[in-house]
């Protein structure tokens, strides 16, 4: 088993016939994943990548039975994109657009409350389930299927993690990026819930970064409701405070978001925290057996 | 992106928020001439910096006479300020804005952010005004509440007026106040709107005796007025030279430079050479969709900076090639020598061609496997 992906599930692009829409649509399919077509508007009817172009996610959903999608529209249009996917609605929005306006993903949100999709990002490398399908834009061949879910707030610090899960032989579940941005999707909890489920997942890695409160919060349901192994690893312990570290998302203000108080809450949390981001595959490896 | 507060006046005043009269002087006579043309016998002449703890170091002072403010220019403009938010070179000042003074009866903390946890926009309040609002957090947190604002419409401003203690005809005034700093907020784009102090003066008006705007840098794009705003000499120049490549660079203290791919890696990159007993000069995150000159830039970048001992490149390459890495390398030396040992970790996609790339050129490269090994070997060769 996995989480939230399969092999079956049915994913389309918006975004589709841009450049980055069509370049990660290949590697999608590439690896097999089921992908079933793509919306640009205004190019309905057309083919792309030998698959069919709408106008709208409603015709995709309709025509298709998409399931899921990915979205690689630029920053001022991914919002309305993101609504417009969970009015169709698909289960599963993966948003990798970065620069995303806050008060735009806050209207995202308000409109999310009402419906049943999950949305992963923005600005975010997707989710994958190894040998089965990828949503996004990590580089698929580190991965391997196996024993560990992967949850994290950055994308090229996963690859890390993920590549020592391989290395040591424990390989992956699913692996889910949540992103960068201060209102996103998908958070820790929602991900740990899932993996806590999963058959296949037997322990989790946890990627934190600097700034807001999500890794208190998941230490707090840790606490509580998770039996499963969970190492973790919070970036930006040595950044400096009111600098905002490349995601929107990473900045230590008013002395809050600092990796200390949350290394502190999760080690509380009987998480194996882990200083060292290259030791992530051997602490997990450790817990496994 | 952060604007001064004499333009966050400016923006509220647009949207009938009370402000004191001011100007601004980029010299002392103008200075003067300014307080002589609001009148009044009391004026503030205070600093313009993007930095907040002004007050605490000399950047605000009050005059009782044109003398004094002339004086008080005199001895701003062209000075350097410290505070506890521009780090310990400080920043010079370049501009003052002369203020009418005000007669004071109490003073409140007043601001508006994007609340992470609530998922909307919030106020946050506090009857101690004036006062460091950290400081305040600290040791009196019943005196700060956050009110979330679900729809603006509907909101209790009764409730927060009673909070601050106001009441009376000014609880009126205070409801069309926090009314008009919303709309300023969602029609600006603000990352962040603070009033430290709002002040109720003795005649019983509501003012913004002091404004902090901070605007959500993904939305520039639709905020034309705002951007026109922007003061670049504020801002570090090597960050400007970054940003016009896409490049994520900020200065730090340290001694070892470094350049990697995403922010969650650059930042543990930062994390590991502070773990094995040094610190970086800098974050750089070459973001995903890096180009070879801007690659080449982010090298240039490194080797031109005096306080670079060595430099770190911790490539984890996914959409990002390890080739193009090599190839900005390569560029850049043409016209900056490699006079500092460079540490490389490139791994990922292309990582045989990248790295042939580099051997072939006859590079004198330290080569790592991994983030532990090449953050050991860049501490070691500074030493």
């Amino acid at each position: 088993m996995s989480v939230l992906l399969n092999k079956n599930t049915r994913v389309i692009c918006q975004g589709f016939t841009g450049k980055q829409g069509t370049f990660h649509s290949e590697q999608m399919l590439a690896y097999g994943t089921t992908f079933v077509g793509g919306v640009t508007p205004t190019k309905g009817g057309q083919t792309h990548l030998d698959k069919p172009v709408f106008n709208t996610v409603r015709d995709a959903v309709n025509e298709e039975g998409a399931e899921a999608t990915v979205i690689f529209v630029p920053p001022r249009f991914a919002a309305a994109a993101i609504i417009e996917a969970a009015d169709a609605g698909l289960g599963l929005i993966v948003c990798i657009t970065e620069g995303i306006p806050v008060l735009d993903m806050l209207k995202v949100k308000e409109k999310l409350k009402d419906s049943d999709a999950v949305l992963i990002g923005p600005n975010c490398p997707g989710i994958i389930t190894p040998d089965e399908a990828k949503i996004g834009i990590m580089p698929a061949h580190i991965h391997k299927p196996g024993r560990v879910g992967v949850i994290s707030r950055s994308g090229t610090l996963t690859y890390e993690a993920v590549d020592q899960l391989t290395r040591t032989g424990l390989g992956q579940s699913t692996c889910i990026g949540m992103g960068g941005d201060p209102i996103h999707g998908m958070d820790f909890i929602d991900a740990l819930k899932l993996f806590e489920a999963d058959e296949q997942t037997e322990g989790v890695v946890m990627i934190g970064e600097i700034g807001g409160s999500d890794e208190e919060y998941a230490a707090e349901f840790i606490k509580k409701h998770i039996s499963k192994p969970v190492t973790a690893f919070i970036a930006g312990a040595t950044a400096p405070s009111g600098k905002r570290m490349g995601h929107a998302g990473a900045i230590i203000s008013g002395g809050k978001g600092t990796a200390e108080a949350k290394y502190e809450a999760l080690e509380e949390a009987g998480v194996a925290i882990e200083h060292n981001p290259t030791l992530l595959g051997q602490r997990m490896l450790a817990m496994l057996g | 992106m952060n604007i001064h507060e004499y333009q966050a006046k400016e923006i509220l005043k647009s949207f009938a928020v009370s402000v004191p009269k001011g100007c601004l002087a980029l010299t002392a006579d103008v200075a003067v001439k300014a307080a002589q043309s609001l009148g009044g016998s009391l004026w503030v002449v205070k600093a313009q910096i993007h930095a907040g703890g002004r007050g605490k170091v000399g950047g605000v002072r009050v005059c009782k006479s044109l003398d004094e403010v002339k004086a008080a220019a005199n001895a701003l403009l062209g000075s350097v300020l410290v505070t506890k938010q521009t780090g310990a070179a400080g920043k010079e000042v370049g501009k003052v804005y002369i203020e009418e003074g005000l007669d004071i009866a109490s003073e409140f903390y007043l601001s508006l952010l994007v609340d992470r946890e609530s998922e909307c926009v919030s106020f946050v309040m506090s009857p101690a005004g004036g006062m460091d609002i950290e400081e305040v957090a600290a040791k009196q947190p019943e005196k700060i509440a956050t009110f979330p604002i679900r729809d603006i419409n509907t909101c209790d401003t009764a409730k927060m007026a009673a909070f601050l203690g106001l009441d009376g005809d000014v609880v009126t005034q205070f409801d069309g106040l926090v009314r008009q700093l919303y709309q300023m907020f969602m029609n600006s784009d603000a990352a962040m709107l603070e009033l430290n102090p709002l002040v109720l003066t003795g005649a019983g008006n509501l003012v913004a005796l002091d404004a902090k705007f901070v605007a959500d840098d993904n939305a520039l794009y639709r905020q034309e007025a705002i951007v026109a705003m922007r003061d670049l000499s504020e801002e570090d120049p090597r960050e400007i030279e970054a940003a016009q490549f896409g490049l994520n660079y900020i200065q730090l203290d340290g001694n070892i430079g470094c350049m990697v791919n995403g922010a969650g890696l650059a930042m543990a990159t930062m994390d590991m050479i502070h773990m094995k007993g040094e610190e970086p000069a800098n974050f750089l995150d070459v973001g995903g969709g890096v180009t070879v000159p801007a690659v080449t830039e982010a090298f240039k970048l490194l080797f031109s900076d005096k306080h670079v001992k060595a430099v770190l490149v911790n490539i984890f390459g996914g959409i990002v090639r390890c080739d193009i890495i090599a190839q900005g390398l390569l560029e850049a030396i043409k016209t900056h020598p490699m006079n500092v040992p460079v540490v490389m970790r490139l791994v990922g996609t292309n990582e045989e061609a990248g790295q042939k790339l580099v051997k072939d050129a006859g590079l004198d490269v330290h080569w790592a496997d991994d983030l532990d090994e090449a953050a050991s070997i860049a501490v070691k060769v500074i030493k």
